[in-house]
């Protein structure tokens, strides 16, 4: 029980983190990128989008060996750390978040930006204005980005190696079980997992619904 | 949403400092499946790390990886089980010291239907010719652990390269660990190699029997290997030394010797007399 307490901790711990790191990056680089225009930007566009479906795994094995200490980052000693596996799911999320948080700031920015211009307001004050308009939004991009992360099992086995009461997560449980034919206690783990992706996911819903009712009582 | 925000970046703060506290006293073991999947370490770290105060960090991996992680200096030590691997490590100066620490036996598992006709004898080579006469399907892990380095040399004396091997269809090379090996053999009603370990603790046997045990060709070695301190020196070498030494002690070996699973013993702890 206090084992399985762990594990949960852990994935959701490690995956708030990834979110919260992904967030910090992709909230107002996905708004800058519908704003501010520049050389490329529409090439950049076309790269966060295809990067939505990198293969874990690749990530995982890239940043294996970057974090191997035979690799470029060996000093930090991260690999097998929790922290390895934050940071492989924050590079995961962050395509996801970006590319869905400019989606909706493209689209805000057509319907908005003149506006906000002529208002007065700077480009660069113009984005937390353009976050502001597209709430509801930012709620969806963050958890697509918490779902992507808390699901995810190859990136987080390669590079946390599944150490026990160390960097083993739900999902590498659930596929360390099936290894050892364990079949229905994998289940019952994966039921869980679908469970708590669930509750969080209905917890943040009502917690951003609250928040919009509170926003417009002040307008 | 910024208090949100804000509650998540402190408990991701408090993960990293568990982390990095956790870190201290511990060391990396790079380990076969086998010996973390049949629960030995769970059984036998909690005594070495009640008496030490040192956290042995597992990451089970098949014996060629494990290996290959460190060589790369990503553990701190190795306990595998395929002697020529090992071998090849020590010769390239990886390692420093080389101890047995245990040992059990593979065996051969497959349908109790036994479509090969293998069951009950002791030759693994001659149930492998047959299995492969009337072209029963075999599971091989293909992943370069140590059971499947054994399997590959089994087949070899058998009269079969690897080469040959995967041009034929009743041949499965799955590409994955020994659980998976034969979770796969067991839905395919296949025969596979597998060590007695991980058997005796496997929970998805449906249909797989043992076929063939006892040949002393099955013979399955556990060495403990230290690593070399001057091509290793940022690895925890001291602690894992430590561990490495409790491994061997009496004191190891009793523990080592103790842990059973549904009242049989699963590995012989053998560092006073190797074999």
């Amino acid at each position: 029980m206090h084992d399985f307490l762990e594990i949960v901790g852990l994935s959701i711990g490690v995956s708030l983190a990834a979110t919260a790191i992904a967030t910090a990056i992709g909230l107002p680089g996905g708004t800058a990128l519908a704003i501010f225009p520049f050389r490329g930007r529409r090439a950049l566009v076309v790269l966060i989008n295809a990067f939505f479906g990198l293969p874990p795994v690749v990530i995982g094995l890239i940043l294996y060996l970057a974090l191997s200490r035979s690799g470029p980052l060996g000093f930090l000693s991260l690999l097998f750390t929790p922290a390895a596996m934050v940071i492989a799911q924050a590079i995961l999320a962050i395509p996801i978040i970006t590319a869905l948080v400019h989606r909706a700031s493209e689209r805000a920015w057509a319907r908005y930006g003149d506006e906000l211009i002529s208002d007065g307001a700077t480009r660069l004050q113009a984005v937390p204005q353009v976050l502001m308009i597209i709430q509801a939004d930012l709620i969806t991009a963050v958890l697509a980005g918490f779902g992507r992360t808390v699901s995810e099992v190859g990136a987080v086995i390669l590079v946390g190696g599944n150490i026990r009461g160390l960097t083993r997560t739900m999902t590498t449980t659930i596929a360390l079980q099936t290894s050892q034919g364990d079949l229905s206690l994998a289940l019952t783990l994966g039921a869980v997992l679908v469970g708590i992706s669930i509750s969080i996911s209905a917890t943040v819903f009502a917690l951003a619904g609250r928040a919009r009712t509170a926003g417009s009582d002040e307008v | 949403m910024i208090r949100i925000i804000r509650s998540i970046l402190t408990l991701a703060a408090v993960i990293a400092i568990n982390a990095s506290s956790a870190a201290e006293q511990s060391i990396v073991l790079a380990s076969t499946t086998s010996v973390e999947a049949s629960g030995l370490l769970a059984n036998i770290l909690p005594q070495f790390t009640a008496k030490t105060g040192i956290t042995v960090n597992v990451v089970a991996q098949g014996t060629g990886k494990a290996i290959d992680t460190a060589r790369r200096g990503d553990a701190d030590l190795l306990l595998v089980h395929d002697p020529e691997a090992e071998q090849q490590f020590m010769d390239e100066g990886h390692g420093s010291t080389r101890r047995q620490i245990s040992w059990n036996d593979f065996v051969i598992v497959g349908p109790s239907a036994d479509p090969a006709q293998v069951k009950g004898g002791s030759d693994s080579v001659a149930a492998l010719k047959s299995i492969a006469a009337t072209q029963a399907p075999f599971v091989s892990r293909g992943d370069k652990s140590g059971t499947n380095a054994a399997e590959l040399r089994l087949w070899k004396i058998a009269g079969r390269t690897p080469d040959q091997l995967n041009r034929e269809k009743w041949y499965r090379d799955i590409g994955g660990g020994m659980g998976q090996a034969l979770n796969a053999a067991s839905a395919m009603d296949a025969y596979t190699l597998t060590d007695r370990g991980t058997w005796l603790s496997f929970n998805n046997k449906g249909s797989l029997i043992v076929v063939i045990e006892g040949d002393p060709r099955l013979l399955n070695r556990y060495d403990v290997i230290e690593l070399s301190p001057q091509k290793h020196a940022d690895s925890k070498l001291a602690a894992a030394k430590v561990f490495a030494d409790w491994l061997v002690s009496p004191e190891g070996q009793k523990a080592i010797g103790e842990y059973q699973m549904n009242g049989q013993k699963l590995f012989n702890p053998s560092s006073a007399s190797p074999k």
